[in-house]
């Protein structure tokens, strides 16, 4: 049962993302369309906030719960990867109005089309693992 | 209870993604949510296809009972938190989504257009769908993460490449919504 913590933080997260409207399309249509702040709210405060935990981590002042240093991985490098990698993940997120958070999310509420989005990133995934080796980082 | 009739603002959610980030990583993991898909195929046999795939998924058990987690969260909110669905958009909004073909825009979280069981009918109405799933899932683990891994944890850990990413997840973004929207809807 040591992963009942993990489903816990993930009702809460699955309880936040829907009380504050991130889970809906509309939020993610009208910042692509600069039409409110509320989605760059959200994002910036939770930047802002997590700059101040990752900092506390780093310098050793929050420890883990087992006293062990917390240290935060590396991102893999490389322009291509990220730059191309994160467009076309753009293009998915602002078609589908969700990102994997909130496509989980949305199971939850019910909606049934949802499931179809999955099974894409799902597939998608897989093309990502079978060309790994051969595409450009 | 404004807190369960009202939707939580920016200044709520903002820092409560950041606590749960906090205990993610508090409990010795990370926050991130994309790696799971690439689970889920492991799950599905892909190792037959590909060793990327021969992974030890029960390592990452702990980030399926996330993954779960997240859905009751859904499931709890959608049940007990949410007695309205209507979002307050901007009346600007509402406007550019009618003049697209979108009516009653902000009436639920999701516009029936893209989402209503209807769409499973038309080869269109799965092909949006698909469509945007693929780019997801490709984009994200090309990218090496998504919003929670890249736009949360990278940015807030000052990385360089999740700064890149994020520039391409808008770059990706505002295409589609000012240049492909169009010629979809």
């Amino acid at each position: 049962m040591k992963n009942l913590k993990f489903l816990i933080i993930g009702i809460v997260f699955g309880i936040i993302l829907s009380k504050s409207e991130v889970v809906s399309w509309y939020r993610i249509y009208e910042m692509f369309k600069f039409q409110s702040f509320h989605m760059y709210g959200v994002i910036a405060s939770a930047i802002a906030m997590g700059v101040i935990f990752i900092q506390l981590f780093k310098r050793g002042i929050i420890k883990d719960f087992q006293g062990n240093p917390i240290n935060v991985k590396p991102k893999k490098k490389g322009f291509i990867r990220t730059f191309v990698g994160g467009s076309i993940f753009g293009l998915g997120w602002a078609l589908a109005g969700a990102c994997p958070g909130p496509i989980f999310v949305l199971i939850g509420h019910g909606a049934m089309t949802i499931f179809i989005v999955l099974l894409g990133a799902m597939i998608g995934a897989f093309i990502y693992g079978l060309l790994s080796k051969k595409l450009p980082s | 209870m404004e807190f369960i009739s009202q939707p939580w603002p920016w200044y709520v959610a903002g820092p409560a993604i950041a606590f749960v980030l906090f205990l993610m990583f508090y409990f010795g993991k990370a926050f991130g949510v994309s790696t799971n898909l690439e689970t889920f195929c492991t799950l599905s046999g892909a190792g037959k296809f590909s060793d990327y795939f021969k992974t030890d998924w029960k390592s990452r058990t702990w980030s399926l009972v996330f993954v779960v987690g997240i859905i009751i969260g859904g499931l709890i909110s959608s049940q007990y938190l949410m007695p309205s669905e209507a979002i307050a958009l901007n009346p600007e909004t509402v406007q550019d989504l009618a003049a697209l073909g979108f009516a009653n825009a902000g009436n639920e979280y999701l516009p029936a257009e893209i989402f209503s069981t209807n769409n499973l009918l038309s080869l269109k109405g799965i092909g949006i769908l698909l469509v945007a799933g693929l780019c997801i899932g490709f984009g994200t683990r090309y990218a090496g993460g998504c919003t929670s891994g890249h736009a949360i944890t990278g940015l807030s850990s000052l990385q360089l490449p999740s700064l890149v990413a994020v520039i391409g997840f808008f770059a990706g973004g505002l295409l589609m919504v000012w240049f492909l929207f169009p010629l979809i809807f």
